[in-house]
């Protein structure tokens, strides 16, 4: 995974891997911009990875 | 996660942002990389590590509710799926002894020789979505939290109703393992609470507790759940319906009182807590809930320090009503939690609008930096081609292998006809498992594979992608399941799950001859959106896009835009409402990509993602224009109840919503602020005309009430509410509210006021929960705090093919993950055509939708899945049995040669086969899941095996 090219102005830093993150990275992506997700602990996922179902389709949070 | 397989975002993780210089579009950012001491390429996540690992550590991803080891991964599907070393730990690091998992590791991947990195890396923008934190100790301790085991935070609870937490998804007290026969949910811990210093509102806590009080009612119905609150804000779409539910359907009791205390008594809890009669309480439980607030991150001031930009007075990121998303650090924008708190779809919502507004300002460098994958051509796999499958069994590690004879499997698989090759492997996934799938392909010049191993729910776009690096179209690849089906559910019958396994794989192979190269589609779109609507939604919604290079049409039915702002003078925070619209119609008048139609109407829209044609008519002049998508922004208004408090709404002047009343207060006049005033809250709503709640009158109400005070402080001001649901921020105006004199009494849904008609005033009897009186009021005005209805939701769901809920709001395509989409592709919603909610939020709301749908914009075209529904033309007999089932407006009846023929659009077709299903001819048949395809595998779970 790792790439050590930079990829200048075109690209974006979301600092923050949980689902807030997440969701803004790849939609950065999808809007044509290369993201560094940084993220403090060693998984991305957040608060919500720790959920068990969420209302109110009751969806697996992973 | 999807966030692991995209060449386009690099993933820091064990990481800390360090540093931000430079300037919007022109960005340096210093991150460090803490060292995993373990190589991310060459870990497979197999876990014999931490089963040798001799230290226990108590783990945080549990809420220290069980242990792990210091090398280990927080749960099997974490992204990157890579262990790690918790260097605090582990017996190596700290004291340079052990190493025992070094020669465990069988791919080699530990290296304690890693060390720390830091990068410089230019970006020409940030978003800041760091989450929230733990509420203080203190606001934990007062009730007995750490002093018996049994008193949990929600988090903690969270974990218990887990099937991977700690008791495997029992719900156990933890301090004897027996499953409590009664518990208690206490709202409120470490939010609303100035003790703590912070005042606000979590604004989530409610809807979790009842979600969590539900769900522990499903594994155990016999279990008593009392939920003990000062006010149960639900106040989002659809939620109060969930509220009911949890107590009529599930008996969930809801009290609502102050909990004084919680102390240990005897085997249980006693709860001590005072009612709104002045009343105390005790009750016995086996075992207390804390619904926990979400405070500001930890590291907040750090973050803040870094990256130079504002904290408010509760440590959360600073930011304004009318630009809810941006920092005060031009370039740094922010999301989730840290901007306030808030639920998972609020968050979700502000991340895409941050991410449109990130578009939007770094529009020139944008497809500059992103890397875009080639694939070598595919190879041809004519019809009478030699079928030669490829089988792969894979041992998952101990996953598959410690239950299933997977050398047997694979065996027996080399034995079937067409199988030209079959292996063994140990990690099929794993980086260089993928390797060797592409070098057997082109040696043994496979042209079908079947991988047995676990879900294609999360495995099969790597294998798919691999087929792709191969030359060969993703389209010719089976999965069988024998980890999900096999090795973990039947993990005691290790025979019985290996013949099973033979029994998929076989089934799998008799597809996979069956199996057709499916075309990869893409669909060109026209780069213009069309906004309907210019109210705030529509009009924010079309400024982004047009930011982001986009041509955008807005259809406004008024002769002006501003939609309902036009009516509303001040905010909540004290923002005037006309800067807005003077600054907002502005820029829409000097930019050139926008394209503005008053009084108009769409009269007719046609075609498909990408490829839309509408009519716009404007009197008795019609324009045809071409879009990509469309941005439904119609909006709302306020709600002119009939039915007020259960009763008729008694004529007279003295009697005025809560709209009416901010315009009298906006106003000049010297007596325009009432000496007197009751306001009624949930006036219409909530049982009423409406049956839902509007999210927005009771900050109104707050709002106004302030107002008059500021006018005039000897006013009196009564508020009749049935739950005041200033959440967030909106908490620190109540309070105010409250501070200056302004009077809120509760009233009950089986004991509601009641307004009569007195003279020229309007009169006002209810019951005084607190004085236990009878009271009557005559004030100089009634204020209702009316709801908020759609406006013509109905037309255009039918001219759109979109749904609306009960309420008669649009319904989103997935409320926590899509909340912007609509389930007709190109097609998204904002503001209050979605449901009813403060200016901020809809705002965001607008700013997401337009990111959403610039995506297919940007693109160009919109690639289309392989697996979509294919109309046999000869068998089809026109019946539109297919075109009135269809969710997603993707099959239509046209007339061919005269003769009525169902067609599939390929670009709005999701693959969920209801029409293949239910033609009464076959004639529609699912590309990947033919008849022929299912038939075979049928036929082929019939056949014995020979042992």
């Amino acid at each position: 995974m790792a790439q050590a090219k930079n990829k200048g102005a075109g690209a974006v830093m979301v600092v923050g891997g949980g689902v807030a993150g997440v969701q803004a990275a790849l939609d950065l992506t999808e809007l044509g911009y290369y993201v560094y997700l940084v993220e403090k602990s060693a998984a991305i996922g957040g608060a919500m990875a720790q959920l068990d179902k969420t209302f109110p389709t009751n969806d697996c949070s992973l | 996660m999807e966030a692991g397989r995209s060449p386009n975002i690099e993933i820091l993780s064990n990481a800390d942002f360090l540093g931000l210089d430079g300037k919007a579009g022109d960005f340096t950012a210093k991150v460090r990389l803490r060292p995993r001491y373990i190589d991310a390429d060459k870990c497979t996540a197999c876990g014999l590590c931490t089963k040798y690992c001799p230290r226990h550590l108590v783990d945080e991803y549990n809420e220290g509710l069980a242990l792990t080891r210091p090398i280990h991964i927080d749960y099997p599907q974490a992204v990157p799926a890579t262990y790690f070393i918790d260097p605090d730990a582990c017996m190596h690091l700290q004291h340079g002894t052990c190493k025992i998992c070094v020669p465990v590791c069988r791919s080699k991947a530990i290296d304690f020789d890693q060390k720390a990195e830091t990068r410089q890396i230019n970006v020409g923008a940030v978003i800041m979505s760091p989450g929230f934190g733990r509420v203080p100790e203190e606001a934990l301790t007062k009730y007995s939290y750490g002093d018996h085991p049994d008193v949990v935070t929600s988090l903690e609870f969270e974990r218990l109703l887990n099937p991977s937490g700690p008791f495997m998804g029992e719900v156990r007290c933890i301090s004897d393992k027996r499953h409590p026969k009664n518990i208690a949910f206490i709202q409120c811990v470490g939010s609303r609470d100035l003790g703590c210093n912070n005042g606000y509102c979590s604004s989530v806590c409610c809807m979790y507790a009842i979600k969590e009080a539900m769900v522990a009612k499903e594994h155990d119905p016999d279990c008593e759940i009392t939920v003990y609150y000062m006010d149960m804000r639900t106040q989002g779409k659809d939620f109060d319906a969930a509220r009911t539910r949890a107590e009529e359907q599930f008996g969930i009791k809801f009290v609502r009182a102050k909990v004084a205390d919680v102390m240990p008594w005897e085997r249980q809890l006693k709860l001590t807590y005072a009612t709104m009669d002045g009343k105390h309480h005790f009750e016995g439980y086996d075992m207390v809930v804390l619904s926990v607030g979400l405070d500001s991150p930890a590291d907040a001031k750090n973050l803040a320090k870094t990256g130079a930009f504002d904290l408010n007075h509760y440590d959360f990121c600073k930011t304004s009503t009318f630009a809810p998303l941006a920092s005060s650090h031009d370039g740094v924008l922010v999301a989730g939690a840290f901007q306030g708190p808030k639920d998972i779809p609020e968050s979700v919502t502000q991340s895409s609008a941050a991410a449109g507004l990130v578009s939007g300002l770094i529009k020139k460098q944008r497809g500059k930096g992103v890397v875009t994958k080639t694939y070598p051509d595919e190879q041809a796999v004519a019809e009478d081609d030699e079928v030669r499958i490829g089988v792969f069994v894979c041992h998952c590690g101990i996953n598959i292998a410690g239950v299933v004879d997977v050398a047997k499997v694979a065996n027996y698989a080399g034995e079937m006809e067409d199988v030209t090759y079959y292996a063994e492997s140990l990690y099929s996934c794993s980086q260089d498992a993928q390797e060797v799938l592409k070098q057997r392909i082109k040696e043994h010049r496979l042209n079908r594979v079947v991988i047995a191993a676990c879900s294609p729910r999360t495995h099969e776009p790597l294998f798919q992608e691999t087929l792709k690096d191969a030359g060969l179209n993703r389209s010719l690849f089976e999965m069988v399941n024998i980890r999900d089906h096999c090795s973990w559910v039947h993990a005691n019958e290790p025979a019985a799950a290996t013949d099973k396994s033979m029994d998929l794989v076989r089934m799998g192979v008799a597809k996979a001859r069956n199996i057709k190269p499916l075309p990869e589609q893409t669909v060109p779109v026209t780069t213009k959106a069309l906004v309907l609507g210019g109210g705030i939604a529509g009009m924010t919604a079309a400024l982004n896009m047009a930011d982001q290079g986009f041509q955008t049409y807005i259809v406004e039915k008024n002769g002006q835009l501003g939609g309902q702002l036009l009516k509303q003078h001040y905010t909540l925070q004290g923002d005037k409402v006309a800067d807005l619209v003077k600054d907002v119609t502005g820029k829409i008048k000097k930019n050139k990509l926008i394209e503005v139609f008053t009084d108009a109407d769409l009269s007719a829209v046609n075609g498909f993602v990408g490829n839309f044609t509408s009519t716009i008519t404007v009197g008795k002049k019609e324009t045809s224009v071409d879009h990509g998508i469309i941005v439904v922004a119609t909006g709302g208004k306020y709600h002119q109840p009939e039915t007020v408090l259960g009763a008729k709404l008694p004529d007279s002047k003295a009697i005025v919503t809560q709209n009416e009343l901010e315009k009298q207060l906006a106003g000049k006049g010297k007596t325009r602020a009432p000496k007197s005033a009751v306001m009624i809250q949930c006036a219409g709503s909530r049982g009423d005309d409406l049956a839902y709640c509007s999210k927005t009158c009771c900050n109104d109400a707050v709002k106004n009430a302030l107002k008059i005070k500021e006018i005039n402080s000897a006013s009196q001001v009564v508020v009749l509410y049935r739950e005041m649901r200033t959440y967030g921020y909106a908490e620190d105006a109540y309070r105010e509210a409250r501070e200056k004199g302004v009077i809120f009494i509760p009233y009950a849904k089986d004991q509601m006021p009641k307004i009569d008609k007195k003279g020229a005033k309007a009169e006002v009897s209810f019951h005084d929960p607190i004085l236990l009186e009878d009271v009557t009021i005559a004030p100089d005005q009634v204020i209702l705090s009316v709801g908020i209805v759609p406006e013509d939701t109905e037309d255009i769901s039918k001219l759109l093919k979109i749904p609306i809920n009960a309420d008669r709001f649009f319904l989103e395509a997935h409320v926590k993950l899509r909340p912007v989409e609509m389930p007709v592709a190109g097609v998204y919603v904002c503001g209050l055509a979605h449901a009813p909610k403060p200016l901020d939020e809809i705002i965001v709301q607008a700013q997401a939708a337009a990111a959403k749908a610039a995506i297919p914009l940007v693109k160009g075209y919109v690639s289309v899945e392989p697996t979509v529904s294919n109309v046999d033309k000869d068998a089809c007999i026109g019946c539109g049995l297919c075109e009135s089932l269809c969710p997603y407006k993707a099959i239509q009846i046209h007339k061919i040669d005269k003769k009525r023929k169902a067609e599939t659009i390929v670009a709005s077709c999701k693959g969920c086969g209801i029409c293949a299903s239910h033609c009464p001819t076959f004639a529609i048949s699912m590309g990947g899941f033919t008849d022929e395809q299912i038939t075979a595998q049928i036929k082929a779970f019939g056949e014995m095996r020979e042992e």
